[in-house]
């Protein structure tokens, strides 16, 4: 029976960084659809180097839990699991689905899958997260949602794997409005009302309740994997949500007259352990009705922070 | 005793059995088994009436036929645990039984890690904190799932984040009273990943160890500047880094195959078989730093003073300034202690200096 490998950044200051990876294999684990699950960290251990070999299974799915192809999926990972010849994805960005190599440290077949974030399934992950965060599972209707990233930092498909997903949920006219926006490049966060223009006349709020004249509501959705100083200090500050995010923010908060619900980083949404595992299937394994299984518990609140003061670093 | 393990015997006998002082063949059909000073044949229309002086050998050989795990690895750590690896004080299936009615106890860095008999002579494994040796399982609080075990690694006692899972530094306070082995490798691996498949390696004489200088060679973006750190500067890091006080790793690694570092390595049970990525990173850290030339500084201090930064440099270096007593003013790192200097010898945060130029 093969195995599962994610594969999570981790951090050596922030320790919320390696729990979305924890909770997402716990999760698929308990579905019994591997023989094993395990996670393998870049600044946590057991280290990327050593992973492989905690793994009896002959057979090993390698799912980076990362938002974008890049220098981490194409050049430490493929270095760092020892995976031979690799040579790329022949990805347009966006497009990786999975290549078949064999592990120089232990001999193992390695299906090393495209990133969580580029999957089309994650488009329904930020949607999820959307919903969960102002508590309505209709939210849409007069609402405009933002998509936010870090934006260039090493690679542009950063950008691309956040414009790929407001692309497609735009395409579905759920939302009165989809914006890309990021940290460190046009459009900026910083300006997030100025991509959603009031409008007059009968809007709905993002709670469901419709209420005469307010401005427009927003939800923005960070599509990183964990929560950490990006995304629980710069853009909350960035947004204007609040002027010390020691002192923390409403959801929704009100700024420049808008409603705005910013919810965590998109990869704390329990949803996201089935992307892992859409991955998996993607690059061949065959795991039964796990999909189901895991979409019934899907409905499971996200994985909350163990506290905000560890959110440095 | 119980049915199914002498089935069991009678099936592998065919091929003949060896294991741990048991042998068992089938002769005319019939189960003969053999031990350290004794022989029987089962008779087979009573297949629980075993003599006494054989149930532990024939219960012991049926635990690791089929309730252990096979992977070589886990295999080998749970004999080990239990004293039965094929080394030369190797006791008796009937004495390691004896042993295991109290339980055999054994660590594993900071694990406190126990092996005892069940009812059906089958095996459980406690796991505890070492420092929580002496402290009954009711104080403790009690765990049973191995994915319970990263809330517990994830903080020390005073509540700070563990980058490095292998740090002395593992909180106290709970307990996984009776797993099962497979947990058991589960719960080891998850508190010290890869520490077991590592020691194995390492007994099995193939521990592939990357030396200092070949694994700063791999690194890329902005940690491409530590092949550069000199190899002094090295030696200071693994005495930072990797020294029995901060980490349970026996460090295997030097700076290349040839060139030792003076560092002791340990006494850690498990080996470090290359630089960690927390290493690596405090290494960029120091690179960068070694960029810079010593330079020769005058300022004034007092002798007592002059010897209070020692005693500050050390109580940070040692983790000991939350220890220093809030009142105790014979101690140089105390706080008080330490805003007078400042208060009396800084400004604005410095002790002013002045700079005598560069030393060659
Ligand atoms: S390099 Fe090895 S011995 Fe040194 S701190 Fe890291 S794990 Fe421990």
């Amino acid at each position: 029976m093969p195995a599962l490998v994610v594969v999570s950044h981790g951090s050596h200051l922030n320790p919320e960084s390696s729990r979305p990876a924890h909770e997402h294999a716990r999760r698929i684990r308990e579905t019994g659809a591997f023989d094993t699950v395990r996670t393998a960290f870049w600044k946590e251990q057991p280290h990327f180097r050593e992973a492989l070999r905690t793994v009896s299974s002959e057979e090993v799915y390698l799912v980076p839990l990362f938002v974008s192809e890049g220098y981490f999926t194409e050049q430490v990972i493929p270095r760092e699991f020892r995976l031979e010849d690799w040579d790329g994805w022949d990805s347009d960005g966006t497009s990786a689905v999975s290549a078949t190599l064999s592990a120089a440290d232990t001999g193992q077949t390695v299906h090393y899958c495209g990133p969580v974030g580029t999957h089309d399934a994650m488009s329904d992950v930020i949607v999820r997260r959307a919903e969960s965060v102002t508590g309505n599972p209709d939210v849409g209707d007069g609402v405009g949602l933002a998509v936010v990233g870090h934006g260039t930092e090493r690679n542009e498909n950063s950008a691309k794997a956040v414009e790929y997903h407001a692309d497609r949920i735009r395409a579905r006219g759920r939302f009165d409005e989809v914006q890309a926006l990021f940290m460190d490049e046009e459009p900026e966060v910083d300006d997030v009302t100025d991509y959603f223009a009031s409008e007059d006349g009968e809007v709905r709020s993002a709670s469901g309740h419709s209420s005469g004249r307010d401005p427009r509501d927003i939800v923005v959705v960070p599509l990183f994997i964990a929560d950490g100083y990006h995304t629980q200090e710069d853009i909350p500050e960035d947004m204007g949500l609040t002027d010390d995010y020691r002192t923390g923010w409403g959801t929704p908060a009100s700024v420049d007259g808008h409603r705005i619900w910013y919810s965590g980083a998109v990869g704390t949404e329990s949803l996201l352990a089935e992307v892992v595992v859409e991955r998996a299937v993607d690059a061949g394994a065959d795991v039964g009705d796990t999909l189901e299984q895991l979409r019934e518990r899907g409905d499971d609140a996200p994985i909350t922070s163990e506290r905000v003061s560890d959110r440095h670093g | 005793m119980e049915r199914e393990p002498v089935a069991a015997l009678r099936e592998a006998a065919g091929e003949g059995v060896e294991y741990d002082g048991l042998t068992a063949r089938l002769s005319d059909g019939n189960l003969h088994l053999v031990v350290e000073g004794a022989e029987t044949t089962v008779d087979d229309d009573s297949p629980d009436v075993v003599p006494d002086a054989f149930v532990p050998y024939v219960t012991n050989w049926y635990y690791w036929r089929e309730t252990a795990p096979q992977r070589p690895a886990e295999r080998t750590f749970l004999r080990w645990l239990e004293g039965a690896t094929d080394d030369a004080d190797r006791a008796t299936v009937p004495d390691r039984y004896d042993a295991l009615v109290d339980g055999i106890a054994r660590t594993w860095g900071e694990l406190l890690i126990t092996t005892m008999l069940t009812d059906e002579d089958q095996r459980r494994y406690q796991v505890r904190h070492i420092d929580d040796r002496d402290v009954p399982v009711s104080d403790l609080q009690t765990y049973d799932d191995p994915d319970d075990v990263d809330a517990i690694a994830r903080r020390d006692d005073r509540d700070r984040y563990r980058p490095l899972r292998t740090a002395p530094t593992l909180r106290t306070g709970w307990v996984f009273p009776a797993l099962e082995p497979d947990a058991l490798v589960e719960v080891v691996g998850a508190f010290y990943p890869a520490t077991i498949e590592n020691w194995y390696r390492e007994r099995e004489g193939d521990l592939d160890v990357t030396h200092y200088r070949e694994a700063a060679e791999r690194q890329t973006g902005r940690y491409r500047s530590v092949s550069e750190l000199p190899v002094e500067a090295l030696e200071w890091a693994a005495e930072a880094c990797c020294v029995d006080s901060q980490c349970l790793k026996r460090r295997e690694w030097d700076e290349d195959g040839e060139t030792e570092l003076d560092v002791p390595r340990g006494e850690g049970v498990f080996p470090c078989r290359e630089p960690c990525s927390l290493f690596v990173a405090a290494a960029r850290e120091w690179t960068e730093l070694e960029r810079e030339g010593s330079r020769t500084f005058e300022f004034e201090l007092t002798p007592s003073e002059k010897a209070q930064l020692d005693d500050l440099v050390d109580a940070v270096a040692e983790g000991r300034v939350e220890e220093i007593r809030e009142a105790d003013l014979d101690e140089g790192a105390n706080r008080y202690r330490a805003r007078y200097l400042r208060a009396k010898r800084f400004e604005d945060g410095e002790l002013p200096a002045t700079e005598r130029g560069e030393d060659s």
